[in-house]
Formats: structure tokens, sequence, C-alpha cells
């Protein structure tokens, strides 16, 4: 009896140890954002002190400054303008991907493997690759700083991760039940909509929060095709990147209120978030 | 494991399209492909066979009337101006410097997650934090709020130890670039490490307990060989990715000392330049580079895939 106590102790508590080390690093790599959540609350002479003043009074001034109350630029155009990119874009690659998944999954054409890689390898095209003729194209056609020109860019950014989650989450569809419809008589369509799509939604929930997030997030193709009317999030947010006196909590409260979509729609997503970044090679 | 590469994939039997019925049904299966991979074709493939087409042009934006064919003229400048060579080097120390140590941290922090203790959940969900912050607020989160000189917060804690009070931009700046970058890609690299640790067969690891192997043994025979390709797969994404990077460049440095990559400089080539017939050449490059790292990218994943539907 006194034997194993003996042998289990120590083992305990090398394990006690490792947790508290992985609980240390965990808040090391959160207190990057922690610094930033608490300076955004800070004034902006509280926030630019050395040493840092982590108890200094709170206010809201940061984000009254943020949303232009105090003149400047009001960040809402740009955050409808982002809205509008991600939201809709998220919906067309919805939209195609969703047949195309069918048909690589419950009933697959000729060679779908090779389908499947060819999207796999748009994706591993850089974005650089296309970049000037499509600056180009826009600034002949007339759809330089349009929004829905975003819209089509990223729809095209998406599909292929979309596609490939959604193949992966298709194929879990069991074929019975979709047979079972087929013998009831209902058609392609209806099959997708009644049946599929209700035993793929939380997949394609997760594939819809990704696409979301990436599009959200893009800053190349926004900051090369878009001025002052169709600027999205991350273009005013480089507004800041040089220092213009005072303007430190300002700046926290602005990548918080950029950042907060993302962060939720990332955290609502967690579980899936690995096979969709991995483009469904890891589940 | 990576030897069963025989693709034991389509269901579909061989069968021979002779009649028309049997035509029509075909195309009736492929009909909900086509949208999406016409699409992708359009807006991806087409325009990278006009940046092919422009590279072998002598075109400036500001004078149009000057374009003409220069064969490889181009590319002969990219790979002998210094400054694109440097961005080329600046590429591959960058992504290479990224890629290894956010996997190395990556790893550790999988090891210690997918051990039970208090509150693991939580400390999941710090880590993947960083990943989850916009790139461009994380560049200026670090560029403003950690590296400024004078109240950033690093020379803040510096103070209180008595330390030194670097200028970490000015003094190390592909280094600073890269521990931002490293600090919102090693979440990326936990999460997949982790997917691979928790796809371990726990029976064997139970086994080898029980035939007393110690706890170095059990991970340098049996859980590094089963990473291994989770390893790679990390690398190889983490590699796509960040070869690609513009945000945390054009944020931290904008492009200067030293660190302007392939993407930042296409970018400015073209946009403040003006030269469409370089930025051109140089995007070229950034494929051909991207397919080499693609080429190794997709067997890794088609292996794991096969294993899948095989296993299916």
């Amino acid at each position: 009896m006194s034997a194993t106590t003996i042998r289990v102790r120590p083992r305990r508590a090398r394990g006690t140890g490792l947790g508290l080390l992985a609980w240390l690093l965990g808040v090391l790599f959160f207190l990057p954002i922690a610094w930033m959540a608490l300076t955004s609350f800070h004034s902006e002479s509280d926030a630019a002190t050395n040493p840092p003043s982590f108890g200094a009074a709170l206010t809201l001034d940061g984000y009254r400054d943020f949303f232009g109350t105090g003149g400047g630029a009001s960040p809402w155009p740009a955050l409808l303008n982002s809205t509008v990119a991600s939201v809709v874009s998220t919906l067309c690659v919805l939209l195609l991907a969703f047949p195309a998944a069918y048909a690589l999954s419950i009933r697959p054409v000729k060679k779908w493997t090779d389908v499947l890689f060819f999207f796999l390898s748009t994706k591993m095209l850089p974005v650089v690759a296309g970049l000037l003729p499509i600056y180009l194209f826009a600034k002949n056609t007339g759809m330089l700083d349009n929004i829905w020109l975003l819209v089509i860019l990223y729809t095209s950014m998406n599909l292929p991760i979309a596609v490939w989650m959604m193949q992966s989450f298709l194929a879990e569809v069991p074929v019975a039940v979709i047979e079972a419809a087929q013998i009831d008589g209902a058609k392609l369509p209806t099959i997708l909509a009644r049946v599929v799509a209700p035993i793929a939604l939380p997949g394609i929930a997760a594939t819809a929060l990704i696409c979301f997030i990436f599009s959200w997030n893009e800053l190349l193709f926004a900051r090369v095709l878009t001025g002052v009317v169709a600027e999205t999030a991350p273009v005013f947010l480089t507004g800041f990147i040089t220092s213009q006196g005072l303007f430190l909590a300002k700046v926290c409260a602005a990548s918080l209120v950029i950042s907060l979509p993302v962060l939720a729609a990332g955290f609502a997503a967690q579980d899936k978030l690995v096979q969709g970044l991995s483009l469904g090679a890891v589940k | 494991m990576t030897a069963t590469t025989t693709a034991p994939v389509a269901a579909t039997p061989v069968r021979t399209l002779g009649k028309p019925s049997d035509r029509l049904r075909a195309w009736a299966t492929r009909a909900p492909l086509l949208p999406a991979l016409i699409f992708m074709v359009a807006v991806t493939q087409l325009p990278f066979v006009a940046t092919l087409v422009i590279s072998f042009f002598d075109w400036n934006a500001l004078y149009p009337k000057a374009r003409h064919f220069t064969g490889l003229s181009n590319y002969s400048d990219v790979l002998t101006d210094p400054d694109l060579r440097h961005s080329v080097w600046t590429t591959i120390l960058l992504t290479a410097a990224v890629v290894v140590a956010s996997l190395v941290i990556g790893l550790g922090l999988a090891l210690l997650l997918d051990r039970k203790f208090r509150g693991r959940g939580i400390v999941r969900t710090l880590l993947i934090a960083p990943f989850l912050v916009v790139p461009v607020a994380a560049a200026l989160l670090w560029k403003h709020v950690l590296y400024n000189p004078e109240y950033g917060l690093l020379n803040g804690l510096l103070h209180y130890v008595g330390g030194p009070q670097p200028d970490w931009i000015s003094n190390t700046p592909l280094l600073a670039v890269e521990a931002s970058l490293v600090w919102q890609w090693t979440p990326f690299m936990m999460l997949i490490l982790l997917a691979g640790l928790q796809s371990r067969d726990h029976q064997q690891v139970e086994a080898a307990r029980v035939d007393g192997a110690s706890d170095w043994q059990v991970f340098r025979h049996l859980t590094l060989p089963h990473l291994r390709r989770y390893l790679e797969l990390g690398a190889l994404l983490g590699s796509i990715y960040i070869v690609q990077n513009f945000d945390a460049v054009f944020t931290l440095t904008s492009g200067g000392l030293g660190t302007a990559n392939l993407p930042y400089t296409v970018y400015q080539s073209f946009y403040q330049a003006h030269e469409n017939g370089l930025a051109s050449a140089a995007g070229v490059l950034v494929v051909i580079g991207s397919i080499i790292i693609a080429t190794f990218a997709l067997r890794v994943v088609s292996s794991l895939f096969r294993e899948e539907v095989s296993r299916a």
C-alpha cells in the first residue's frame, strides 16, 4: 500500500508541474492581447508610459475616438464594406461549393480526386501571381474601388478550402439515406436541400465561419484594389501604421473592435478549425 | 505507411460512354461541379496566364507607349538586381525561421495540452487567440504596443528589472517581424499537432508503458514517428501561407530595413514604381517557388487523404 503511494506521488507532482507550465505559457501567449484590451480602456496619457501604468483609471475615450466622435474619420463605412465583402463572398462560396462537394463525394464524377486536387492547387498559387492583371482589368473596366470586385476575389480565394471541407463533411452522410429519398422520387435539388444539408449542417457552418475569417482578414487585394469608397477594415487599420502623437489607446480600441468578429467566429468554429485550415487533411 | 499510394478511390465502375443516354448521365453527374470549376479557372488561372505574358514585356505604366517585347530580360533583371535578390533571400529566411520556430513551440504546447489538467479547455482557448487577431491588427499591436522603444510593453517590463531599452524594430528588423509571425502561427501548428497526438493509438502507448518504456522512449519511438506527417503538413501549409505574407512586412517595417520579401517587392514594383513587366517576372518567380513547396505539400496531403479514404 505504502509502496504504491510512494510510486504515484512524484508522477502526480510532475503532472501538476506540467499543468502549471501549460497555464503559464497560455497566459504568456495571451498577454499581448490582454494588454491591448487594458490599454484600449486607458486614457492616451496613461497608455503611453514607461514603466507601464497597470492600474490607471479606465475610460472609454479610446473607443469614442475610434468611432469618430472626436472628429476623425469614421470607421463605419470600412466596417460595413468588410461585412458586405465577407458575408456575401461567404454565401457565394457556399452556393458554389455545396453542389461541387456533392459531385465529389456522394455521387462522384470520374477522377474526382484529380478535381479535388486541382482545387487545392489553386490555393497554392500566391495572390501576387495574378494581382497585376486583376488590377489592370479593374482599372480598365472601372471596377477599381468597388466592393463587388473584392466579393468575387474573396469567393475565389475561399472556394478551394470550402470544397475540400464540404467534401469531407458530405462524405460522412450515409448513402442509405440518400438512396431512400431517391426511391421516394425526390429530385436532386430537393435531396440536397432536404436530406443532405441538414445532416451536414454543423460542417457547413464551420466552413462558412472559416471563409468569413479569411475574407475579413484579407489585406493585399483590398489595399491594391480599393480606395476611399470600398475601403475595408484592415485597410482602415493601415492608417495607424505611422504614429502621430498620442494614439495608443485608439489603436488598441480599433484593433480590438476589428478583431472581435474574427475572435467570435474562430471560437465558434474551434472544433472544426483544424480541419478547415489543413484543407480537410486532418480531422 | 506512406507507401500505400495505390489509389483505393473512385467507387465508380469503369463503363464505356457509348450511348447518348450514358453521355447525358455523365454530364448530369458533372453538372453540379461545373460552376465552381469554371469560376476558379476564370478568376485564378486566367490572371496568372496574363502575368506570364506581361512578364515578357518591358512595360512601365507611366510610359505605356514604350511597351515592347523583351523576352527573358525582366527575369535576368530580377535575378541580377541586388534589391530583388535580397528580397528572395529575405523570403526564404523569413519563411524558414517562422515555420521552424512555430513548429517547435507548437509541438511543445501540443504535448502539454495532450495531458489532462485542470482548465485545459481555457488554456487551449488562450493559446488559439493570437491566431484569431486580424493580421494587420496583430502587426500594429507588436509595432506600437510591444516594440515601441519609448512606451512599448517590452521595454516597460525591462525597465522593472533595470534592463536595456533597445529599439527593437530598428536593431533587429527581420527578427521583429519573425517574432510577431511566430506568435500568430504557433497556435496553428499546435492545433494540427494536437490533432495528430489525439489520433494516436493509445493502446499501443499503454502497451509500451507496461513493457517499461520511459516517457522519452515513448515519445522518440512511438509519438514522433506518428507525428511525422503532421509535422510535414504543418511545415508545408505554414510555408505556403507565410511565403505569401504581406501584412506583417507592410505594417511593421513597410518593407524597409532589409525586410522586403517577394510579395512586398511585387506590390511595390507595380503599385509604386509602376514597373509592370518586372513585377510580373518577380510574381512568376514567387509562383515557381510556391510550386516547389506545393508539390511536396500535395504529396503529404494526398497520402493523408488516401489513408482516410481507404479507412472509410
